[in-house]
């Protein structure tokens, strides 16, 4: 593709020189200014007719052949919706880009200055600028509120039987954290953050002592899920290509969004032919130098293997019992339920050398 | 440039010996004047135009050049970059582009354009030079604050240029600066010196544009010769004036911006940062907003987007006029909507923040008003279209450029209407869709302004002719370049593709396109070295191009009654009285296609519309007014 181009280009450039007969660079000094309008008048009319007819080729030419790429597909609820508004935005638009596009090439062409004739002399007419005020008026509010309807139902609150976990960006990774059982994330504190506990869990509150952090985004399909999202430093954005969903992440002001993922990661290997299909979140605000890379996996799952991966994860006290000293005496024993049998003993003794020590 | 010196001392001679004096007491004493007040801290609006000019063109190639870079790295993501170590010095990693001085061209790429070229050098360059001659004064209001504007804009491109050379490297963040990224050196190495320099560098600009905009102003309110009445002034004139006034009312605004920014790096403060954990460290500041900066910069930045735009625009509608021969159709609605999008360039600024975290109910608000914008933009471009039809069309560079203005307009002004619309933009905020839409619309449609501005006004400035054939070579290698460059990234972006991305390659959603990308960049960089066709042209002619007449293009406005290479005071005597408005191109009845401004009606019975009669009266009452008090500018 890059090599017909680049021929085109090169074909173009030849015509021009043909064309315009490029003389020497001494020329630039001679010549007078007798003729109104000579020879290369007409040319560069001919070259707007031409510039239309290859440019409307290419246009027509690349739109067929990155359809493939288009919008990746959309998995979740309100995707269709979004790509909905965005096609018929875009035939509208290309409906008046090609429209106006045959008026204002074909018109220099047309009306090329000839030394007999003398332009009209045209400067007002109310009717005509009255229409085309009212007609991209009415256009534009019945996108708008096409607009509108998706937009408030996409930012609306989540459905009360929705799950969440959240996801914080620091550079250049983004960081899981999930509620365990009780479905209820646990307060955080970003003075508590230190290379292992990078969330700053505050593991004084009692909903923390179950929170895990795995790995990778695991989802159910068919359950509206909530992002919350947060930063622990600079401003990211989390993108969810396939999701259609995308939100900043602020330091110091958490964000989130909700969707509905309608296809799994199996659905979409199925569906794209693409057996290492994964969905993909990008980050979307300039954050460093790590920008680029600052990516993560959602895997979408069906609901009972959703809830058998819940299975398998440990919470972050149980990986890291030493944080059990952080937990206040209240809530002690709840924690150690968190911690492996012989763990527990472990840990004990660690927050007992550490009292005895204060 | 010697032949020039000499014939513009002769004039300024000729003016003060045959006309008194004038209302700018300064000039006839120092006639005289050195080389250094003459053409380095000159008051005289033409002189600073240039210097205006000059600069800004320069910037162009520098900021082009970044791109070319950037554009290498995008397109050709395995190129070995040894050869360029001799320029690039340390910011080249073992044979690779480091990731840091990537972000660093786009953002100083983005600044520069934005502002250095696109601001400073074509509304600093046209609204200077052709205010005074188009309205008929001698200078500006102030010309002492005028020169300043030219210095305060040159220290601050003196700074912003070093800041390219320091250690760490420029500011890095985005031309946009969001902190936190921005505030803290911690983040990233451009946050350090290179954003101390960027944020003073902006300050200085800030004031060199206001001390501009101010002037502009007052002059067009004050300065009118008579019978220059608002209704008769040259869309340029209301262009340059209404972008002033937006810039008046919206660069403070990203002054305290900056401000702000400034004492949260430098004083502790805390307006845009809380709750950040950074380098092993939590950071003392608490309670301050992001998103407080983005609301600032936008307020600028969205009417920013018109403040490039609008001269853009208005140098246009003149050209397309002219050129065509033929009134500028829909005179008044052109006024109308010009004010009317600077009213809404202010209210929209939150449609690049929908996805900010900013309440869903303003980003409804914010996509209903954006999208009324779109109304007039829109009646712009049906009535530049409907001035072509059945004109009498002579294609100038200029007018060329113009042309290519309006579809550049079209074009990308049609992708607005996606991204505006807030459910969209979800999907393609911050991609390439955007990066597509932005450079279309504002980038190259005013950079086309600002060529057909150089174009058009090449021979009043430097007294000789630009060559055409250049010119035409210049316009189709540009015209189909931009298109080449730009209209492929819509696509990228439609895939998803995020902005400000150093190289796509570590992800499987973003693993096509890689022949586009490189496609690309080979036509950037065609389209680039295009631009040195015009460099040897412009400045090649003004040495050695050919003389031009008086008024080369048979134009109607003020400007090309001043004697060619017009010296300090533009006309010598008395300056013209204005009659009519500057459109009476191809007027029926009248054996030329066009009518000077400065011709009264009396003059043009054979042509005069029914009511245009009637001013005749009062038209002869103006001239012996003017005859008896020829200082009075009104
Ligand atoms: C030689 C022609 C140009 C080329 C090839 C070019 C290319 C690019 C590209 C590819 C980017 C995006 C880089 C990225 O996101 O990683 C970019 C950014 C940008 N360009 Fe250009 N550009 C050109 C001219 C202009 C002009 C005339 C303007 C004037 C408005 C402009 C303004 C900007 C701005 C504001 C940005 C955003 C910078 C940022 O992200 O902070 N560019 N340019
Ligand atoms: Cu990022
Ligand atoms: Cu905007």
């Amino acid at each position: 593709m890059t090599t017909i181009l680049f021929i085109g280009a090169i074909l173009l450039l030849v015509i021009f020189g043909m064309l315009l007969k490029v003389q020497s660079m001494v020329d630039v000094v001679r010549g007078s200014f007798t003729k109104r309008a000579g020879f290369s008048n007409q040319v560069n009319a001919v070259l707007f007719l031409i510039f239309l007819v290859v440019g409307l080729g290419l246009f027509y030419w690349i739109t067929v052949d990155s359809r493939q790429y288009y919008l990746p597909e959309a998995a979740s609820e309100h995707g269709p919706k979004i790509d909905n508004q965005f096609w018929t935005t875009m035939i509208i638009i290309t409906i008046v880009f090609v429209g106006t596009h045959l008026l204002l090439f074909t018109f220099p062409y047309l009306y090329q200055f000839k030394e007999s004739r003398k332009a009209t002399f045209f400067p007002d007419n109310h009717k005509l600028e009255f229409v085309w005020t009212i007609i991209p008026a009415i256009v534009l509010t019945i996108l708008v509120l096409g607009g509108y309807k998706v937009w408030s139902e996409v930012t609306s609150p989540a459905p009360a039987n929705h799950i969440s976990f959240e996801i914080v960006g620091k550079q250049f990774n983004w960081m899981l954290r999930y509620p365990g059982k009780d479905g209820i994330l646990g307060k955080h504190n970003f003075r508590k953050i230190d290379a292992t506990n990078t969330l700053g869990i505050d593991f004084t509150d009692k909903n923390a002592l179950d929170d895990f952090m795995p790995g990778e985004i695991h989802i159910p399909v068919g359950i509206p899920v909530k992002f919350n999202i947060r930063s622990r430093d600079v401003l990211h954005s989390v993108f969810a290509i396939h999701f259609r969903q995308k939100m900043d992440a602020v330091p110091g002001m958490p964000t989130s969004f909700w969707f509905t993922p309608t296809k799994t990661t199996a659905d979409m290997r199925a569906e794209t032919g693409n057996p290492n299909f994964t969905y993909e979140i990008a980050c979307t605000e300039v954050c460093g130098a790590g920008h680029f890379g600052m990516k993560s996996k959602i895997v979408v799952d069906e609901p009972e293997d959703y809830a058998k991966w819940l299975e398998t994860q440990q919470s972050f006290l149980s990986q890291n019992p030493d944080y059990i000293k952080d937990v206040p005496e209240n809530l002690r024993s709840l924690a150690e339920q968190q911690l492996p049998k012989q763990a527990v003993t472990d840990s004990t003794t660690v927050v007992k050398a550490a009292a005895s020590i204060q | 440039m010697a032949t020039q010196d000499v014939h513009a001392a002769t004039l300024d001679h000729a003016h003060a010996a045959g006309h008194g004096h004038d209302h700018h007491d300064d000039h006839d004493e120092h006639h005289e004047q050195s080389f250094i007040r003459k053409y380095v801290f000159s008051e005289d609006h033409k002189i600073i135009a240039k210097q205006f000019l000059i600069t800004g063109l320069l910037w162009a190639l520098l900021g082009g050049a970044l791109s070319m870079l950037f554009r290498l790295q995008l397109g050709f993501p395995n190129m070995d970059w040894t050869w360029l170590k001799p320029v690039l010095g340390n910011w080249i990693v073992d044979n690779k582009l480091d990731p840091n001085f990537y972000l660093a061209m786009v953002t100083m790429h983005g600044t520069i354009m934005v502002f250095f070229v696109l601001t400073a050098g074509l509304s600093g360059t046209f609204s200077n030079f052709l205010i005074p001659l188009q309205v008929g004064a001698r200078d500006m209001a102030s010309g002492f604050l005028n020169m300043l504007s030219y210095w305060f804009f040159f220290i601050s491109s003196a700074l912003m240029l070093i800041s390219l050379f320091i250690e760490t490297g420029p500011a890095s963040g985005g031309w946009v600066i969001y902190p936190p990224l921005s505030a803290l050196p911690q983040a990233m190495p451009g946050s350090g010196m290179g954003m101390t320099l960027w944020l003073t560098s902006m300050a200085i600009f800030i004031a060199s544009s206001l001390l501009g905009s101010i002037n502009y102003i007052s002059t067009v309110i004050n300065l009118r010769t008579r019978g220059m009445t608002f209704t008769r002034m040259p869309l340029t004139i209301w262009a340059f004036f209404l972008t002033a006034v937006i810039g008046i009312l919206s660069f403070p605004v990203l002054f305290s911006a900056a401000l702000l920014l400034i004492f949260d790096r430098s004083f502790g403060t805390s307006f845009y940062l809380s709750e950040i954990y950074i380098n092993g460290q939590p950071l003392d500041n608490m309670g301050g907003s992001p998103i407080l900066f983005q609301h600032l910069f936008w307020f600028l930045g969205h009417p920013e987007v018109y403040i490039v735009l609008l001269p853009a625009l208005g140098i246009t509608s003149e050209v397309i006029a002219t050129m065509s021969r033929k009134p500028i159709f829909g005179y008044r609605a052109m006024i109308g909507s010009m004010i009317v999008i600077a009213f809404l360039s202010f209210i929209v600024w939150a449609h690049h923040m929908f996805v900010t975290g900013m309440n869903p109910f303003l980003g409804t608000i914010f996509m209903f008003l954006t999208l009324i914008i779109a109304v007039p933009s829109a009646v712009k471009a049906f009535n530049y279209i409907t001035t072509l039809w059945r004109g009498n069309i002579i294609f100038t560079p200029a007018m060329l450029f113009s042309i290519g203005l309006v579809s550049l307009f079209i074009s990308g002004g049609l992708t607005g209407i996606a991204l505006g619309n807030s459910a969209i933009d979800i999907q393609l905020h911050d991609t390439y869709f955007v990066v597509a839409h932005f450079h279309l619309v504002m980038g190259s449609a005013s950079f086309f302004g600002m060529m057909a501005g150089v174009y058009h006004w090449f021979p009043k400035m430097f007294g000789r002719m630009m060559n055409e054939k250049l010119g035409y070579i210049h316009f189709w290698m540009t015209f189909a370049g931009v298109y080449l460059v730009f209209f492929p990234m819509h696509y990228i972006g439609i895939s998803g593709f995020p902005r400000r991305y150093y190289s796509f390659t570590s992800y499987d959603t973003f693993n096509m396109y890689q022949d586009l990308n490189s496609f690309i960049s080979v036509a950037a960089i065609i389209t680039f070295s295009s631009q040195l066709i015009f460099g040897f042209n412009f400045f090649y002619s003004i040495f050695r191009g050919r003389r031009a007449t008086q008024n080369p293009w048979l134009s109607n406005s003020l400007e090309w009654t001043a004697p060619i290479n017009a010296g300090h005071g533009n006309w010598v005597g008395a300056i013209p009285n204005v009659y009519r408005w500057p459109y009476d191109y191809s007027k029926p009845g009248h054996a030329l296609d066009y009518i000077p401004q400065n011709v009264p009606h009396w003059e043009t019975v054979e042509s005069n519309l029914d009511h245009e009669n009637d001013l005749i009266a009062f038209e002869r009452e103006m001239e012996a007014e003017a005859l008896a008090d020829p200082q009075s500018a009104h």
